[in-house]
C-alpha cells in the first residue's frame, strides 16, 4: 500500500509541529524519518497512523482518503519504542490480541487464530516462549513480541516508533539486520522514525531528514551522504570539519600562518564544509593549502582510526579519519604536527543554504 | 571475641524502628490489649451469646449490607472520579482533585448531619426523591459511600497515571473498540487497584460510626449499625460486651485487609516477573 501525504500540517496552539508537508512512499518501500527531537518526525508518523489529526491535509493510502478515518480502521501496525506489551497477558495473547479484537464475524477461529499467531511466533523465533509474560522477556524479545503483534493484524503498513532506540548497541544491529531480512520477505510498506543517522542510513529504502517541523531533503542513503542539500543535513548525518572567513583575491586567510587558495570564488565571506575522511594529513602543507594542525586525540574506532586535531585557524577542532595502515605510516602520535589538505570541499551557499561542490586548491607540495 | 554484624550503611535504623515499635505500642496495641483483657472476662459461652444477640446480628446485617452497597457504589463512582482526575484535562481539576479528599478532612459528624439534613424528606435533595433517604437503610448508605469514596479514588488514581497511553493506542491499532480495549487492556490493569480501594472503602464503612449515626434513625433491628451496638453497650457500662461485639468488628477487618493483601501481592509478583519487587 503506498501513502500519500499531500500538504499534512499539524500545530498545537500557537506552537506549529509539523508544517505543510508533501510526501509519497511507495508499496513495499521502507522508509526512515530522520531528524533530532522536536523535527516532527513523531507528529508525522502519528498523524500517518490515525493517532493525530492533521490541522491541515490529506494522508491517502493508495487512492483511499484516510484522514478522517479512526486509527482502529486505518489497518496500520504499530511498533511503539517502549513496546507499550500488555504486560498482563502472555505473550501468546498479546500477539492474538488484533485477532481476538475483531468483530464476530471477521474473527478467525481459535484453532486459526494459535495456528497464525504460532507461525508469527515462530517468525520472530519466540515460539518457545509463547507462554511468558511481557515482565520476563529481554527488551530485544519483547520488541519482536510487538513486532509480531503488529503484523497479527495483517497491516498494509507498518509504522515503528524509535523501533531500537531503548536497545543495546548489539541487539539493535541484530534486530536491524532481522527487520531488513523480514521486510524482503513480507514486503510490507515500512516508515520509521529515528534519531539515529546510522540506523536510517542503513535500513531504510529512503531516508526523509526533517528539521524544525520540515523535511529537508528525501533521497536514498548513499546519494544523501554523498549529496546533501544543505548544511542542516549535512551536519546531522555525520562528524563535519567547517571552515570560514574572507576571501580576497582566490585567496582565503586564516591568521597568521594558515590560508587556503580558492581560485575563482568572489571576494565576500565564505563557509566550507567536509567529512573527517576527507581529510588527508602530511608533514607539508601543499601549493594551495596550508592549514597546520596538531593531534590531540587518537581513538581507534574499529575499521579506521579517528583523530581530533587542534587548530589556531578555526573555532571548533578539525577531525580526521585515517585507516589503520595509513595510520601506521604516518608515525602520528599525540602532539604531531602536521598540515590538513582538504580531499574535498563544499561550499555553503549564502542566499539558499545550499552545499555547493568546491574546486580543490593546488595539491602540488609547496615550492620552498 | 564476639562477631559483630555488620554495620548498616544507612543510618538511623535503630532509633527509627524504636519509635515506630513506641508509637504502635502504644496507639493501636495498648488499646488492644485493653479489648482483650475485657474479652477475658467473658467465657466462650457469654462470647458467643453476646455476638449472636438477636439486636446484634440484624446490626451485623444492616451494617454489612449497606457497606456492600456503599462500596459497590464507590466502586463505580470512584473509579469514574479518578479516571477523569488522570485522563483529561480540564479547568478546575486541580479543585476537583483537592475536593476528593474532603470526606477525610471533614468531621464525620458534620458529614452525617450534613447528609440527613440534605437528604431529610423536606431537605434540598429529600424533596425532590420520591423515597425516603434519611433515616432509613438507604441513608447508612449514602453516609458509608461519603465517607470512603476517597479510598477508591485514591488507590486507582496512581495506577492509572502509571499506564501509559501507548498501552491504549496500542490496542486501538490493533483495531480494538473502546469497550473492548478498556475490558481487556485497561481494566487488567487497575483492578487489583480497584479492588483494594472498594475493599479499604468496605473495611472503612464496617466500622464508620460517626456520619451514619445522625442519618439512620437507628431505630432497633432496622437502621442500628454495629458501631452504635457498642457504644449502646458502652452506654451501660457493659465493657464486656462491648468488647465482645468490637473484636468481631476488629477481627472481620483484619481478615479482609490481610487477604487483600496476600492477594494484591501475588497479582504484582505476577505483572512484574518473579524476580524484583
Amino acid at each position: 500500500m503506498s501513502i500519500n501525504i499531500d500538504q499534512v500540517s499539524r500545530r498545537f496552539g500557537t506552537t506549529t509541529a509539523l508544517h505543510p508537508t508533501t510526501l509519497s512512499i511507495g508499496n513495499g518501500e521502507l522508509v526512515g524519518l530522520l531528524g533530532p527531537s522536536g523535527s516532527g518526525k513523531t507528529t508525522l508518523m502519528r498523524i500517518i497512523a490515525g493517532l493525530e489529526q492533521p490541522s491541515e491535509g490529506r494522508v491517502l493510502f493508495g487512492e483511499r482518503d484516510v484522514t478522517r478515518l479512526h486509527v482502529r480502521h486505518r489497518r496500520v501496525g504499530f511498533v511503539f519504542q517502549h513496546y507499550a506489551l500488555f504486560r498482563h497477558m502472555s505473550v501468546f495473547e498479546n500477539v492474538a490480541f488484533g485477532l481476538r479484537a475483531r468483530p464476530r464475524a471477521e474473527r478467525p477461529s481459535n484453532e486459526e487464530i494459535k495456528r497464525r499467531v504460532f507461525a508469527l511466533l515462530e517468525r520472530v523465533q519466540l515460539e518457545k516462549l509463547a507462554s511468558r509474560l511481557p515482565a520476563q522477556l529481554s527488551g530485544g524479545q519483547q520488541q519482536r513480541v510487538s513486532l509480531a503483534r503488529a503484523l497479527a493484524v495483517e497491516p498494509e503498513v507498518l509504522l515503528m516508533d524509535e523501533p531500537f532506540g531503548a536497545l543495546d548497541a548489539k541487539v539493535r544491529v541484530e534486530l536491524r539486520r532481522w527487520l531488513r531480512h523480514l521486510h524482503a520477505e513480507l514486503g510490507f510498506t515500512c516508515v520509521f522514525v529515528t534519531h539515529d543517522q546510522e540506523e536510517a542510513l542503513e535500513l531504510s529504502d529512503r531516508v526523509v531528514v526533517m528539521s524544525q517541523g520540515r523535511i529537508e531533503q528525501v533521497d536514498e542513503p548513499t546519494r544523501l551522504y554523498r549529496r546533501p542539500i544543505n548544511r542542516f543535513v549535512f551536519e546531522f548525518l555525520g562528524e563535519t570539519n567547517a571552515l570560514s572567513g574572507e576571501v580576497r583575491n582566490g585567496h582565503l586567510a586564516l591568521g597568521e600562518n594558515a590560508g587556503l587558495d580558492l581560485p575563482g570564488v568572489a571576494d565576500g565571506p565564505v563557509e566550507l564544509l567536509l567529512r573527517p575522511h576527507e581529510v588527508a594529513l602530511a608533514t607539508s602543507p601543499s601549493a594551495g593549502a596550508r592549514l597546520p594542525v596538531t593531534v590531540s586525540a587518537i581513538a581507534p574506532v574499529g575499521a579506521e582510526v579517528r583523530l581530533e586535531l587542534e587548530v589556531t585557524w578555526s573555532t571548533q577542532p578539525w577531525q580526521a579519519t585515517l585507516s589503520h595502515a595509513e595510520f601506521e605510516r604516518a608515525g602520528i602520535t599525540r602532539g604531531t604536527r602536521c598540515y590538513a589538505l582538504p580531499q574535498q570541499l563544499r561550499r555553503v551557499d549564502e542566499a539558499s543554504g545550499a552545499l555547493v561542490d568546491m574546486p580543490l586548491p593546488n595539491q602540488g607540495s609547496d615550492r620552498p | 571475641m564476639i562477631a559483630r554484624a555488620p554495620k548498616r550503611v544507612l543510618p538511623g535504623f535503630t532509633l527509627s524502628l524504636g519509635i515506630t515499635l513506641l508509637y504502635v505500642s502504644l496507639i493501636l496495641l495498648l488499646p488492644l490489649s485493653g479489648l482483650f483483657g475485657q474479652l477475658a472476662t467473658l467465657s466462650w459461652a457469654q462470647y458467643w451469646t453476646i455476638i449472636t444477640d438477636s439486636r446484634n446480628l440484624a446490626s451485623y446485617q444492616v451494617t454489612v449490607l449497606s457497606a456492600l452497597v456503599a462500596s459497590a457504589f464507590n466502586m463505580v463512582f470512584g473509579l469514574l472520579c479518578a479516571w477523569v482526575l488522570v485522563r483529561y484535562e480540564f479547568p478546575g481539576k486541580r479543585l476537583l482533585d483537592a475536593l476528593m479528599d474532603l470526606p477525610f478532612a471533614l468531621p464525620t459528624a458534620v458529614a452525617g448531619i450534613t447528609l440527613a439534613t440534605l437528604y431529610a424528606g423536606n431537605g434540598a435533595i429529600g424533596q425532590f426523591l420520591g423515597f425516603q433517604v434519611s433515616y432509613s437503610w438507604l441513608g447508612i448508605v449514602v453516609a458509608m459511600a461519603f465517607t470512603s469514596v476517597p479510598f477508591v479514588v485514591r488507590t486507582v488514581q496512581p495506577v492509572l497515571e502509571e499506564l501509559p497511553n501507548e498501552v491504549d493506542e496500542a490496542a486501538m491499532t490493533l483495531g480494538a473498540g473502546t469497550l473492548y480495549a478498556f475490558r481487556r487492556v485497561i481494566f487488567p490493569h487497575i483492578w487489583p487497584a480497584l479492588l483494594t480501594g472498594t475493599g479499604l472503602a468496605f473495611a472503612r464503612s464496617l466500622g464508620e460510626y460517626g456520619a451514619v449515626i445522625f442519618i439512620a434513625g437507628n431505630m432497633p433491628y432496622q437502621t442500628e449499625i454495629t458501631a452504635l451496638m457498642i457504644v449502646t453497650r458502652l452506654e451501660e457500662y457493659d465493657y464486656a460486651a462491648a468488647a465482645a461485639i468490637a473484636s468481631l468488628v476488629l477481627f472481620t477487618s483484619l481478615a479482609l485487609l490481610l487477604a487483600i493483601n496476600l492477594w494484591q501481592a501475588r497479582f504484582f509478583r505476577r505483572l512484574h516477573g518473579s524476580t524484583g519487587a
